[in-house]
């Protein structure tokens, strides 16, 4: 499936925008990500491998966040991961 | 360096005063050059701290997906995003700071004062990540087509 990378994390893909990987769940498809981009796997976890705060992983339109199976969720080929950041701030 | 056009640069400093006292926030979609941040698009967002409009600001995951997915039709990327400061200066705060987390990305913020948009500044975030990354001041440069050269005058550039 595919997985979009944001603006930011993209000097940890080699530029790429998009990256297509295999997998039968999010979490797999997330492995297999930042195994081929072991750079990028600390700037979407913390030490202790759980996802950032600010970082938030939607599959289609849904937060994975607030899936029953979370990163256990399935997805298919056609399925799309979005990864972004938070937005937020004021004075 | 941050390069948008009078009409985007405009738009932006407008919605602070639409909002105005409540923050505007939105996101600038272009393509990150040797030169800095070239914006083609601005897209207002809403503003979802309901608790606390006058001085903070949220975009919903939701609505950034959208408008990520937007920018991949139009061959084009998330290069930034504005917010307006209603009553305090064009300075980036503590917080926008602590939840700034796209790295080369411009953080425009306008200062609004009784309603009037006055000195609207841009943020470039530096760094490789949230241990080291930096705010630093980026020159904006608006580009004006010949009529707005003879017709008009940006406010509120430092």
């Amino acid at each position: 499936m595919n997985i979009h990378i944001p603006t930011p994390l993209r000097a940890y893909t080699g530029g790429e925008p998009t990256v297509s990987v295999p997998g039968a769940t999010v979490g797999e498809a997330l492995e297999q990500l930042t195994g081929a981009y072991p750079a990028l796997r600390q700037h979407l976890y913390t030490g202790d491998g759980k996802l950032r705060s600010f970082v938030n992983i939607y599959l289609n339109d849904d937060d994975i966040r607030y899936l029953p199976a979370k990163d256990a969720t399935p997805a298919k080929e056609s399925d799309e991961l979005t990864i972004i950041p938070s937005i937020a701030g004021g004075d | 360096m941050l390069k948008l056009s009078f009409a985007h640069y405009e738009a932006l400093r407008a919605h602070g005063e639409e909002t105005y006292p409540h923050e505007c926030c939105g996101v600038l979609l272009g393509s990150s050059t040797a030169a800095g941040n070239e914006v083609r698009e601005v897209i207002a967002a809403g503003n979802t701290r309901i608790d606390s409009l006058h001085n903070r600001y949220n975009i919903a995951s939701e609505e950034l997906v959208m408008i990520q997915r937007q920018a991949r039709k139009l061959s084009l990327d998330i290069v930034g995003f504005y917010h307006s400061h209603p009553d305090h200066p064009a300075m980036w705060s503590p917080t926008d700071f602590a939840e700034a987390h796209w790295i080369g990305c411009s953080y425009v913020i306008t200062s609004v004062e009784k309603g009037a948009a006055k000195v609207t500044n841009s943020f470039l975030l530096t760094g490789t990540g949230e241990e080291d990354k930096q705010f630093i001041d980026e020159p904006v440069e608006i580009e004006m087509n010949q009529q707005e050269i003879a017709t008009q005058q940006p406010r509120g550039t430092a």
